[in-house]
């Protein structure tokens, strides 16, 4: 199934008939097919039906958390889902990303963010090949050579700053939690040792961003991860 | 030319609050006869049955028919309780069940035989304090009582019928009857009913039948109970006549004082004196006088006794501590306007009145001036220690110092045996008469007495010639004798006496220190557990005793845990009563004696605040002084308690105060928060259909601010709620300070505006644990705070930095703005506080939720003047080196 020649298909989760009502009309003005439901079950349901190719899914629902619909949808799919949740909610949106959600926006947010994040979630199903080179500024990664060169002279990494840098250039433009960079990279007993990542960041950062301390690409998410942002 | 007369004031108000009374209580009805037999049961229950027929809801709690069945047909279609059993030495006895009664509430209540004494544990032990207690609870009575039941008649029915009468019931409980019944029959009749069986005759009283009920006797009886309510009713038509205002005589003031001693002849002066007060229709006191040398248990316990018989007959009772017993009644009688003193006749030998200087009745003849003295001579029949010995202090001193006395005598006598050629005979009596006076200041005045006489006897016997004879030969050893005998007593009766003044000052001053440490340690207490704590366990100590406290309000009492003494449920309950009646019970009073404690309610105005339990051991016993100690600590707990109930609700009361402005404020803040972003919006949109391109994208920005600003405020009101929520977790976790300054800075850049802003993270700034969300936030609202309150364009400065010393990491938001006013730093991280000089905008939750959120991570914010002007906040967060990182 190539979705290049259909529109791809939004299906969006939420309770409020407003926010339903703003994200078609920003959603079918960039081009995609949108559906809606209110509650979890019928979302639940649309999706198996319908087989969105990703869903928006908000996480206070009236019947059910959308973390339990969340838990549902990645029983049987692993089909791309936005969560939206409000300020000082990190705790649930960190569920949501390690139960599988791919990103999070909070409300409020503007248009152009959710049509971004959406194009990330999406070209990410593509079935291409993820591509083996990422060039961002004047870096250059390959990462099938395993090699980083900054404005064409290498740059040398450790094992563990190459393997934070490749783990987030795979996951691109999304948002990697902690305890997932943990986890991959020292192992499930490290996935507290927050100070790992920061002392590892701060030094990947001296390596490759032009200015460690306004980073431009490896952004920190508040109190849930990192995201590669070009 | 007569005034005209008026009714006494005095008067007119106690008939106006006997009205009142009763209308509150319920009404007894008393069926009145001379003995047993004359029908009154039976006209109980007609009258009951009539009360039926009448519509009224009518309950049997207890009738005695004795098998009788004209009577028990008279029961036929009343509602009768069960009666409640009580277990009683192997035996179970059928009871009157008051709880019942009182749940049962019906409007008349019908209790037989009033004069019974209830079984042991019962709530009272008599069953007339049940039916009091019904009335109170406003359910009207009707009951039976024989004449010789009544407390003032039951010393002329023992001379009547010779059978002493060990059941009976307080006149003052008789004249709560609101009407009287009299069961009137002939004696001849009631000797036909005898003999013809009809009269049950308890089984006691069987024997003594034909005694009895002699005619007689039946007509002594009958005379009796005649003039009772005759003179009953006497009594209320005086009574009328005084609410009236026709009165010609009002013998104002009369009030009769009675002297109360442990002898069984108080008993019979308590009564006489009862009997006077009713006829005179006069108010009387029963005074006892303690005096400073203690008395022996059971002559204590005899006081008590006679003055709970003057109680329950109604007079106002007085103790008072004095070793001058005349003088101490004239004082009481003085004090409390007393018109006439009741004594016994003194028995006491002649020699010792003359030492005291005159009888008891001397005495008070002389002090007494214009208040008239009876004295009632005590019955020869009452037991025979019935005399005024016991007006004494007890006679008795403890053996040991008669032992004392009589050693130092005898060593004194053996020197002066060998002094005596040396000194002469002369000087040997001085020697003694010092012996006497030394003794007196060592032991009490029965011993010194005995000592004046021992040694005058011994002096004559072996020193004054001739030698070992009572003869004396020469005139002056006779006067020398007569003067040593004389001057040794008054010296020892003096010494005694200042030495028992002494004591009894010293039992006084004990008591006032007492009281006054008790006062001061309540005053000192700055809670009023501290209070309590303090003063139970001066209680404890003073009364050897352990104690509780029980405070109300709310539905029942709650133990205080200063308290020395758990509670059984028996003695909760008591509690519970002296709470709900505001009177004493429990050991020691009327009301449920079989309890292990004394109930003290702590009575404040109207209503008793809680209970004061003191519990001594079985076998000891607490002296009247120490219970009207007791009674002081209750009245002074109650000040306390009702100081600290009052300051509770002042401090409620302005909580509420202070919380309702916080509400007005909040109220008027976001109402006036809210209502602007959204009329710019509104405007805004409104326009923006009919506006240019140019203009649109000034409405654009304006729209866009406006809703930023709804948003700030809505998360700021969100935080706070949190804060005080106390949902508020912190998630610390090691924070880099240069992502958590450009995390903090991508929020407010666009709201920093004109504002230059010069930021300072020294590269090296170690990790440092904090919950990043929280951080974040905090500078950001120290960023938009500063630029807030400073002109457009004066630069804002944000720095990072360590006190490593302290251990402590630090984020300083300093400004060019006007600073901060002295006045406003105190309440500056109070909700609801915006400066002076704010732009319109803000709910001055700002720095409140920072405070909040930085003391959640347990670190502080401190508030200064930036030198060179401006404002200074710096946020010190705890630092701990995070453990190692391993490289690879």
């Amino acid at each position: 199934m190539t979705a290049s020649t259909a529109k791809p298909a939004i299906l969006v989760i939420d309770d409020e008939a407003q926010i339903r009502r703003l994200l078609r009309v920003t959603l079918e003005a960039a081009g995609y097919a949108v559906r809606d439901t209110e509650t979890g079950a019928l979302g639940l349901n649309d999706a198996a039906v319908n087989r969105p190719d990703a869903v928006i899914l908000d996480l206070s629902l009236p019947d059910q958390s959308g973390l339990d619909v969340l838990r549902r949808l990645r029983e049987w799919t692993h089909l791309p889902v936005l969560v939206l949740s409000v300020r000082g909610e990190e705790t649930v949106k960190i569920a949501a990303l390690d139960a599988g959600a791919d990103d999070y926006l909070t409300k409020p947010f503007g248009g152009g963010e959710l049509l971004a994040r959406l194009r990330v979630l999406l070209r990410r199903t593509q079935p291409t090949d993820a591509p083996s080179v990422h060039r961002f500024g004047d870096v250059e990664v390959d990462l099938t050579q395993r090699t980083v060169t900054k404005s064409g002279a290498p740059v040398h990494l450790t094992v563990k700053e190459y393997a934070l840098l490749r783990l987030l250039l795979q996951h691109r433009g999304k948002v990697v939690t902690h305890r997932q960079l943990l986890r991959e990279i020292w192992g499930p007993g490290h996935e507290e040792d927050t100070h790992y990542l920061r002392v590892h960041m701060a030094n990947l950062r001296k390596k490759v961003e032009d200015a460690a301390d306004q980073p431009a690409f490896l952004r920190t998410e508040s109190g849930i991860g990192y995201r590669f942002t070009v | 030319m007569t005034e005209p007369s008026r009714p006494d004031p005095d008067a007119l108000l106690s008939s106006l609050q006997r009205d009142e009374r009763r209308a509150r209580r319920g009404r007894l009805k008393v069926f009145f006869g001379m003995c047993p037999g004359v029908g009154k049961t039976y006209a109980m229950l007609r009258a009951a049955q009539q009360e039926l027929r009448d519509g009224t809801d009518v309950v049997v709690g207890l009738v005695e028919t004795h098998g009788r069945a004209e009577t028990e047909a008279l029961l036929a279609g009343l509602t009768v309780l069960p009666r409640r059993k009580v277990p009683y030495r192997e035996m179970e006895l059928a009871e009157f069940d008051l709880e019942a009664m009182l749940a049962r509430r019906p409007a008349l209540a019908v209790v037989d035989e009033l004069a019974h004494s209830n079984a042991p544990g019962s709530r009272h032990p008599k069953r007339y304090q049940d039916v009091v207690e019904l009335l109170d609870a406003g359910i009207d009575v009707h009951t039976t009582l024989n004449v010789q039941h009544l407390e003032s008649r039951a010393d002329a029915v023992r001379q009547i019928t010779g059978a002493t009468v060990r059941e009976t019931v307080p006149d003052t409980v008789f004249e709560l009857a609101d009407q009287i019944e009299l069961v009137d029959v002939t004696p001849e009749t009631l000797r036909e009913r005898l003999q013809e069986g009809k009269v049950y005759l308890g089984e006691r009283a069987e024997a003594a039948a034909e005694g009895f009920f002699r005619d007689a006797n039946l007509t002594a009886l009958r005379e009796l109970a005649l003039r009772f309510v005759a003179e009953r009713v006497d009594k209320r038509l005086r009574e009328l006549r005084g609410a009236a205002p026709v009165k010609t005589i009002w013998r104002s003031g009369e009030r009769l004082l009675v002297a109360v001693g442990p002898s069984p002849s108080s008993v019979q002066l308590v009564r006489w004196t009862r009997r006077m007060a009713a006829a005179q229709g006069a108010s009387w006191i029963a005074v006892s006088v303690e005096a400073s040398r203690s008395q022996s248990a059971a002559a204590q316990r005899r006081v008590e006794q006679n003055l709970a018989l003057a109680r329950e007959l109604g007079a106002e009772v007085v103790v008072t501590h004095d070793d001058d017993v005349a003088g101490a009644l004239v004082r009481v009688a003085l004090q409390s306007n007393a018109t006439q003193i009741v004594v016994g006749k003194s028995r006491s030998p002649r020699w010792l009145d003359w030492v005291r200087g005159g009888s008891l009745v001397d005495r008070l003849l002389r002090q007494a001036g214009p208040i008239d003295i009876y004295v009632v001579p005590a019955e020869r029949a009452a037991e025979k220690t019935a005399d005024w010995s016991e007006w004494r202090p007890a006679e008795a001193g403890p053996g040991r110092e008669y032992v004392e006395m009589l050693a130092a005598l005898a060593l004194l006598t053996s020197v002066s045996w060998f002094l005596v050629p040396h000194a002469g005979y002369l000087s040997i009596g001085l020697l003694y008469l010092l012996a006497v006076i030394a003794l007196s200041l060592r032991v009490g005045r029965g011993p010194v007495l005995v000592a004046g006489m021992v040694s005058a006897l011994t002096w004559n016997f072996l020193f004054i010639p001739p030698l070992f004879t009572f003869v004396i030969a020469k005139f002056e050893d006779g006067l020398m004798f007569g003067t040593y005998f004389v001057v040794a007593l008054i010296a020892g009766q003096l010494t005694a006496r200042i030495r028992a003044q002494e004591r009894h000052e010293r039992l006084r001053e004990e008591r006032a220190t007492a009281l006054f440490q008790l006062t001061e340690a309540l005053s000192a207490a700055r809670t009023l557990d501290d209070a309590v704590f303090a003063a139970l366990r001066q209680a404890d100590a003073l009364f050897a005793a352990r104690t509780a406290l029980l405070l109300g309000p709310g539905p029942g009492l709650t133990p205080h845990f200063a308290g020395s003494c758990s509670l059984t449920e028996k003695e909760l309950a008591v509690a519970d009563w002296a709470w709900r009646n505001r009177r004493k019970a429990g050991r020691f009073t009327d009301t449920l004696p079989s309890a292990e404690g004394l109930h003290l309610p702590l009575v404040r105005d109207d209503a008793a605040v809680g209970v004061l339990v003191v519990r001594v051991e079985r076998d000891a016993s607490l002296t009247l002084a120490q219970r009207d100690l007791a009674e002081s600590f209750a009245t002074q707990l109650a000040l306390v308690v009702e100081r600290e109930q009052l300051r509770t609700a002042s401090a409620r009361e302005q909580l509420l105060a202070e919380s309702e402005k916080l509400h007005r404020a909040l109220l008027d803040g976001v109402s006036h928060e809210l209502k602007t972003p959204l009329a710019v919006l509104d405007a805004a949109l409104e326009q923006f259909a009919s506006a240019d391109a140019g203009t649109r994208a000034t409405l654009l920005t304006e729209v866009r601010t406006a809703s930023r600003r709804l948003n700030r405020l809505v998360n700021n009101l969100l935080d706070q709620t949190r804060l005080e929520s106390g949902t508020l977790q912190p998630r610390l976790d090691w924070c880099d300070a240069h992502d958590l300054v450009n995390a903090a800075l991508d929020g407010v850049r666009d709201a920093l505006g004109a504002h230059p802003l010069e930021t300072a993270v020294p590269a090296d700034l170690p990790l440092f644990r904090a919950d990043f969300a929280l951080m974040e936030q905090v500078i950001a609202n120290l960023l938009l705070n500063a630029a807030l309150h400073t002109p457009a364009a004066t630069p804002i400065f944000l720095a990072a930095g360590i006190d490593r010393a302290r251990s402590r990491i630090c984020f300083t938001v300093a400004d060019r703005g006007p600073g901060l006013p002295a006045a406003m730093r105190d309440r500056l991280f109070q909700k609801f506080q915006r400066g002076d000089a704010a732009k319109a905008g803000g709910l001055g939750l700002g720095l409140s939720i920072i405070r909040g959120f930085v003391v959640a991570q347990g670190g502080e914010i401190v508030a200064g003047e930036n030198p060179g002007g401006g404002a200074v906040f710096t946020v010190y967060l705890p630092y701990a080196p995070h453990g190692k990182v391993p490289t690879e």
